[in-house]
């Protein structure tokens, strides 16, 4: 029985296709980490191993525009994350916990409604606003345009830790006399910390690696990032954006990993019972 | 403990309604001071709704619940003197044992050294005392339920809801715990109301019993007047095992009845109040039948299958006009046991049989 | 164990019943103010007059729509004709877009099937596998297949060098490119929709195929396909519907004849030469054409599950 099984599941070229895929994945990014750390000037031609890049983009000519713009985005991230943060938070406790409301269907639609939106129309549509309302582009508007497409990923890790908390807890603090305001400080925030901080480190690097609507929506005087490094690439790639651009690769998926294993901190909170034979 | 005539609670005419469907229809039951007080019923019967309704966790549609004189319908949970143990226990997992007991009574504003005394004192209560600093996590089955119970009692509510608290632990704790729940109410003097479906529990823990299904009460009495004299073919049958002999009620009276046996012997018999006359059903209990000559028999059958049970045996018979009657025998060896197929005569002490309520 | 629920019953989970709109309404505002109404702007800017140094003059013009579809406008002395420029950059987008969904279904089902059919820890390390590179910043990714493919790249270094060819292999700027920076872009978008559909796939089914003679390939068409479809059809959705709008992969990697509309929105945008109303037109256009492709998936989700 089970070899059959085994035989069914099998077909042949699916595992050198599945290589294949693998190997397409992470080729172009191996490629990058590799050339960032060649000594040579140009970046096609292989010399020896050496850091000289990532030492030319902390100090060298382009370092205060890299910096700069770095501080921008981390500065927008984190205050970013923190309001979607708490938004979302808010946002899950009345969608799960708060029984039937007017405009409860519609609003699971419109916390996803970023998601939802292809980007470059999301920009399009955040720089007329803006423009129409007479706000100037820059810092401020960046950060409500992020503040907005952070808000479903923050959702996310959050609704999802909060589903897994059985309401029986709160119910027992009520019962022990608690009010709603204190169950909720008390019991449901502590157990959901993990899922907070998991939303809280996705909307941040949500943030951090945005470019199409930052670059719509920031003007002409200020970078992030991304921008930044897109800019440069714009006058032809050299050696030291493969630099940052490791960087940032290395960033981003510490901080998703991160996200991830925060959220999975805290065991499952079960009602700690474990049924036998019942 | 002397027990009081005081009602402390008082549940009058709930009815709790889902949409359409009825979950509790018109109950009405007292609850007494110092009562162990048990809701039995089978699953989905209404007795955890109405457990939940006291606590505060379901809005009744209609009716009042008086705690103590004190109608506590419209409070919210954390405004009612109740405390609940809950099925699953519970217990907030980010705080250890103390902090879990404890945090009633900092809710109602005790400080946090009275509050520690009176922690140490009911887990010395539970036997759990060694146990303050251990987290949620690291108890066993049985250690959670008792730290779910002295959270619970720790703010001396009026009354204790228990929800099933046994059903998750296996059999010898079980019955080792059911000894010490009754001894901690005597001991507390606080009124128990006990929700289980397991009758057997019902009957050795209560003072009295109440049993539910299908959102109505069936009955009210102590395990004892449940067990002999039941109401209704659901009571009988749900309490213990029974047999239920169709027969044709010919005469009533207060209490009493009489009526045709299967097999055409008339007999008169104890009858439940709200009998009526015409086709009806009997209830005689297992224990209760004999197995005797076929002549002297109140009803005639054919022995069909022999049930071994160590202790008893349960023969079942099948009877001329085609119903089915359980003997229960004890495994002697001076009774005469009798053969598959044998035409066999029961009989059974009329007294002990009961005209029921169809 | 637990207390078995009534058929109706009120959910117990609604401890703060009655909090649910003021807790919902920052998420309102936010996203109402910040998104819903830019949308409705952009509406109303589509259907504005274009002021030369960009932005708009408040004057009712439907030029934008007109000059999307046609050459003369509508309004003119001869009849107008039909302006096919943008109307066809909105048709290679759809083509690009349909290209790389293609590929990934090419690659990422029988990818999906693999991990899918892998015993317990085995499966979730190779699905780790293929979503890190996901976890990278899209502009990353599509600079690091730029350098990739460039005529003095990596690639075509190495074929020059072992003697393969003589002159480089010209990838970059072209469809090609493009198509491969979308595939890049969002494969696992298409794994991870079938993995979830084939580890729900009942592998009875296949052994109650075989039984009945059917071979392998058999199999796969009559019998696992269609279980799965759900899964294909979401996978494609999700890569189709983002490569339409895309702008790193046609702006890094294509070039003039490559244009989409990406390219198309974000050039009435910038600098004086920009449009602001044909821009929102387009991005109408194109949102648009999304929600038609959502509605109809939509339809057909809710028509599967009668």
């Amino acid at each position: 029985m089970a070899g059959k099984n085994l035989d069914l599941r099998r077909f042949p070229g699916f595992l050198p296709l599945t290589l294949l895929c693998l190997f397409l994945l992470y080729a172009p990014l191996i490629v990058v980490m590799g050339y960032s750390f060649n000594d040579s000037n140009s970046i096609t031609r292989w010399d020896t191993v050496s850091l000289r890049w990532y030492y030319d983009v902390f100090y060298g000519v382009d370092a205060p525009k890299f910096k700069a713009a770095a501080l921008n985005s981390v500065s927008i991230a984190l205050m970013a994350a923190t309001s979607a943060t708490l938004i979302a938070t808010m946002a899950a406790t009345a969608m799960l916990r708060a029984g039937r409301f007017r405009g409860k269907s519609v609003s699971f639609a419109l916390i996803n409604l970023p998601l939802m939106v292809p980007e470059i129309v999301t920009a399009v549509a955040t720089l007329i606003f803006f423009s129409a309302l007479g706000f100037t582009t820059g810092y401020l508007t960046i950060l409500i345009a992020h503040i907005v497409f952070c808000i479903p990923f923050a959702y996310l890790p959050i609704a999802a830790r909060m589903q897994g908390i059985e309401a029986v807890y709160e119910q027992a603090a009520q019962d022990l006399y608690a009010t709603r305001f204190q169950a909720f400080r008390l019991i449901l925030l502590p157990l959901m910390t993990p899922g907070i901080m998991s939303g809280f480190l996705l909307a941040f690097i949500i943030s951090l690696d945005d470019f199409i609507i930052t670059n719509f929506v920031k003007g002409a005087g200020i970078e992030t990032l991304p921008t930044a490094i897109f800019g440069a690439v714009k006058q032809g790639i050299k050696p030291n954006i493969m630099a940052i651009s490791t960087l940032l690769l290395v960033v981003s998926v510490g901080f998703v990993a991160l996200s991830y294993f925060v959220g999975r901190m805290g065991g499952n909170a079960k009602p700690t019972t474990t049924p036998k034979g019942d | 403990m002397s027990r009081d005539n005081d009602i402390a609670v008082d549940i009058q005419n709930v009815t709790k309604m889902y949409g359409g469907f009825a979950a509790l229809k018109g109950v009405s039951l007292d609850i007494r001071d110092n009562e162990f007080f048990t809701l039995l019923g089978p699953s989905g019967c209404g007795k955890t709704t109405l457990l939940r309704a006291i606590a505060g966790f379901e809005e009744v549609s209609s009716g009042a619940i008086i705690l103590y004189g004190q109608n506590i319908a419209d409070l919210l949970p954390n405004e009612r003197p109740v405390n609940t143990v809950f099925q699953q226990y519970a217990l907030f997992p980010h705080m250890n044992v103390t902090q879990n007991v404890m945090f009633g009574l900092l809710r109602l504003g005790q400080d946090k050294a009275t509050a520690k005394n009176r922690v140490g004192e009911v887990l010395e209560l539970v036997q759990l005392s060694d146990f303050a600093d251990r987290m949620p996590g690291q108890l066993s089955g049985g250690q959670q339920q008792r730290v779910a119970l002295a959270r619970a009692l720790a703010p001396s509510p009026k009354v204790l809801l228990l929800d099933e608290p046994l059903s998750a632990l296996d059999l010898k704790l079980r019955q080792a715990v059911r000894l010490e729940l009754q001894q901690i109410q005597h001991q507390t003097g606080i009124t128990f109301i006990f929700v289980t479906h397991d009758q057997e529990e019902a009957l050795t823990m209560s003072d009295r019993i109440a049993v539910i299904e299908a959102g109505q009460v069936q009955q009210i009495g102590s395990a004892r007047e449940i067990y002999e004299a039941p109401k209704n073919k659901f009571v009988a049958d749900f309490i213990g095992e029974t047999n239920l002999l169709e027969v044709n009620v010919t005469d009533l009276d207060t209490g009493r009845g009489s009526c045709i046996l299967p097999g055409g012997v008339q007999i008169t018999c104890p009858a439940a109040e709200g009998a009526h006359s015409g086709p009806g059903h009997l209830s005689v209990r297992p224990e209760r039948i004999a197995i005797t000559a076929l002549s002297k028999g109140l009803i005639q059958g054919t022995a069909t299958r022999h049930i071994y049970l160590g202790t008893d045996l349960h023969v079942e018979v099948s009877l001329v006009n085609g119903g089915h009657v359980t003997v229960r025998m004890q495994n002697s060896t001076q009774i005469k046991i009798p053969e598959v197929g044998q035409s066999v005569g029961l009989e059974f002490e009329p007294d002990s049989a009961r005209l029921l309520v169809d | 164990m637990a207390a078995v629920p009534h058929p109706n019953a009120r959910a117990t989970s609604d401890t703060y019943i009655g909090f649910g709109v003021p807790l919902i309404l920052p998420a309102w505002v936010i996203i109402g103010f910040f998104l819903v109404v830019p949308v409705a702007m952009m509406l109303m800017y589509s259907f504005l007059t274009k002021e030369f140094r960009g932005g708009v003059i408040w004057e009712f013009s439907i030029a934008a729509y007109d000059q999307f579809f046609f050459d003369r406008g509508l309004f003119g002395d001869s009849p107008p004709t039909i302006e096919w420029t943008y109307i066809s950059i909105f048709w290679r987008s759809i083509w690009q877009a349909g290209v790389a969904t293609f590929f990934c279904l090419i690659i990422g089902f029988p990818t999906a099937w693999f991990i899918a059919t892998r015993t317990g820890r085995n499966s979730t390390i190779w699905l780790f596998l293929i979503t890190i590179p996901y976890w990278v910043n899209l502009l990353i990714r599509t600079i690091s297949m730029k350098f990739l493919i460039r005529d003095n790249g990596p690639i075509n270094e190495f074929l020059i060098s072992s003697g393969l060819i003589t002159e480089p292999f010209h990838i970059i700027n072209t469809n090609l490119a493009v198509q491969l920076g979308l595939f890049y872009s969002y494969l696992p978008f298409m794994v991870l929709p079938i993995y979830a559909a084939v580890e729900r796939y009942n592998f009875a089914l296949s052994e109650a195929a075989a039984d009945l003679y059917a071979s392998r390939t058999v199999t796969l068409t009559k019998i696992i396909l269609p279980a799965v479809k759900p899964g294909i059809v979401a996978g494609c959705i999700l890569v189709f519907v983002p490569s339409l709008g895309a702008f790193l992969a046609p702006d890094l990697l294509g070039g003039a004849k490559t244009f989409m509309i990406g390219s198309l929105i974000e050039e009435q945008f910038k600098g004086n030469a920009g449009n602001w109303p044909f821009g929102a037109a387009a991005s109408m256009i194109l949102l648009s054409l999304v929600l038609i492709v959502l509605t109809l998936y939509a339809r057909q989700q809710t028509r599967d599950q009668d």
